[in-house]
C-alpha cells in the first residue's frame, strides 16, 4: 500500500549493532550450552513482555484468574521465542535486539486476550444489523442529514462492496469485533482482514465523494 | 461541536485514514524501529512513511504499538 523504495533503501544500509544486541545475537547463533542459556534468558523476557502485556489489559475490567494469566504468559512466551528463532535473520540491528523481540510477546499476548474476550460468543456475520451505526441521537434539526449521510454508506455498503468486502467491513465497523478474532473464525490473517477492509474504505469513500456527501480527499484520494 | 460535526467525525473513522498506509505485516516488519524512534524523540512518522496511517485505521496494530511504548517506558523507569 506504501511505495517500498525508501523502506528499501533503509534495509540496504549497514548498521552497527549495540554491545547488547551484538551478545543476544552472538550466543542465540552459537552452539552449546552458551545457546541454551542464551534461549532460556530469551523465554525469561518473553514471559516478562508477556505478563507486562496481560495486566496492562487486563487491569481492573476482566475475569482473568491469576492462575491462567500465567498459563496465558507462559504459552505467549513459548510461541514468541520459537518465532524470534525463526526470524533471528530479519533482525538487522535497526533497534536494540530487546525491543524486536519484545514485539513477537506484545502481539502474541493481544491475540490471545482478543481471542478469549470472544471465546463462546457468536462472531455475527450478518450485514442486516449494524448496531454501531444504528443511533446517532442527534437532534430533530440535525437528524436529516445525518441520517442521510449514514443511509448513503449504508446504501453504498450493499451496492458496491463485493460479498466478502461487505462481510468484513460490517463485522469489523459495523460490530466491532476484533480483527484478530475475526481472523481466527475465517482461518486467515490479521494483515489479510485489513487488506480487504482497506479496500472496502476506499470504495466506500469514493461512492460518498461522487455522491457528493464528503468532499474529495486531498493528496492521498487516489491510495 | 453539532451532532452533524460528529457524524462526519465517525464517519471518518469508520471509512480510515485517506493517505497511503503499511499494511499491517510492514507495520509490524517496523514496529519495533517506530517505537523506539518516537521515545527518542526522533521523526518517526517521517521515516516511515504511512505507519501514522495505518495506526490511525487498524486499532490491533495501534493497540500492538502503544503496548511497545508502554513496556519500554516501564523498563527505564524500572
Amino acid at each position: 500500500m506504501v511505495d517500498p523504495s525508501r523502506a528499501a533503501a533503509e534495509a540496504d544500509a549497514p548498521v552497527a549493532l549495540d554491545v547488547e544486541s551484538r551478545h543476544w545475537l552472538g550466543a542465540l547463533r552459537g552452539n552449546g550450552a552458551a545457546r541454551d542459556d542464551a534461549i532460556l534468558r530469551l523465554h525469561e523476557l518473553m514471559v516478562r513482555a508477556a505478563r507486562f502485556e496481560i495486566h496492562r489489559r487486563t487491569r481492573g475490567v476482566s475475569d482473568l484468574a491469576a492462575e491462567e494469566a500465567d498459563i496465558l504468559a507462559l504459552e505467549t512466551a513459548d510461541d514468541a521465542v520459537v518465532a524470534v528463532l525463526a526470524r533471528l535473520d530479519d533482525f538487522r540491528g535497526e533497534s536494540r535486539f530487546t525491543t524486536w523481540a519484545y514485539k513477537f510477546a506484545l502481539l502474541g499476548a493481544g491475540v490471545r486476550l482478543r481471542r478469549r474476550a470472544w471465546r463462546g460468543r457468536e462472531v455475527p456475520l450478518d450485514h442486516n444489523d449494524w448496531p454501531l451505526l444504528a443511533d446517532t441521537g442527534a437532534s430533530p434539526a440535525e437528524e436529516a442529514e445525518t441520517y442521510a449521510l449514514l443511509g448513503e454508506l449504508r446504501t453504498a455498503v450493499e451496492e458496491v462492496l463485493t460479498p466478502h468486502q461487505r462481510e468484513v467491513f460490517v463485522t469489523l465497523i459495523g460490530h466491532g469485533v476484533p480483527i484478530d478474532v475475526l481472523a481466527e473464525r475465517l482461518s486467515t490473517t490479521r494483515s489479510a482482514l485489513y487488506k480487504t477492509l482497506h479496500d472496502a474504505r476506499r470504495k466506500l469513500r469514493a461512492h460518498l465523494v461522487e455522491a457528493g456527501f464528503i468532499p474529495l480527499a486531498g493528496e492521498g484520494a487516489d491510495r | 461541536m453539532s451532532e452533524q460535526h460528529r457524524a462526519r467525525q465517525r464517519l471518518e473513522r469508520l471509512l480510515g485514514p485517506t493517505g497511503p498506509e503499511l499494511s499491517c505485516d510492514e507495520c509490524f516488519a517496523v514496529l519495533d524501529r517506530h517505537v523506539e524512534a518516537v521515545l527518542s524523540g526522533r521523526q518517526a512518522d517521517e521515516a516511515f512513511p504511512g505507519m501514522r496511517e495505518h495506526l490511525i485505521g487498524c486499532p490491533a496494530c495501534a493497540e500492538d504499538h502503544a503496548s511497545l511504548v508502554e513496556l519500554l517506558h516501564h523498563e527505564e523507569r524500572a
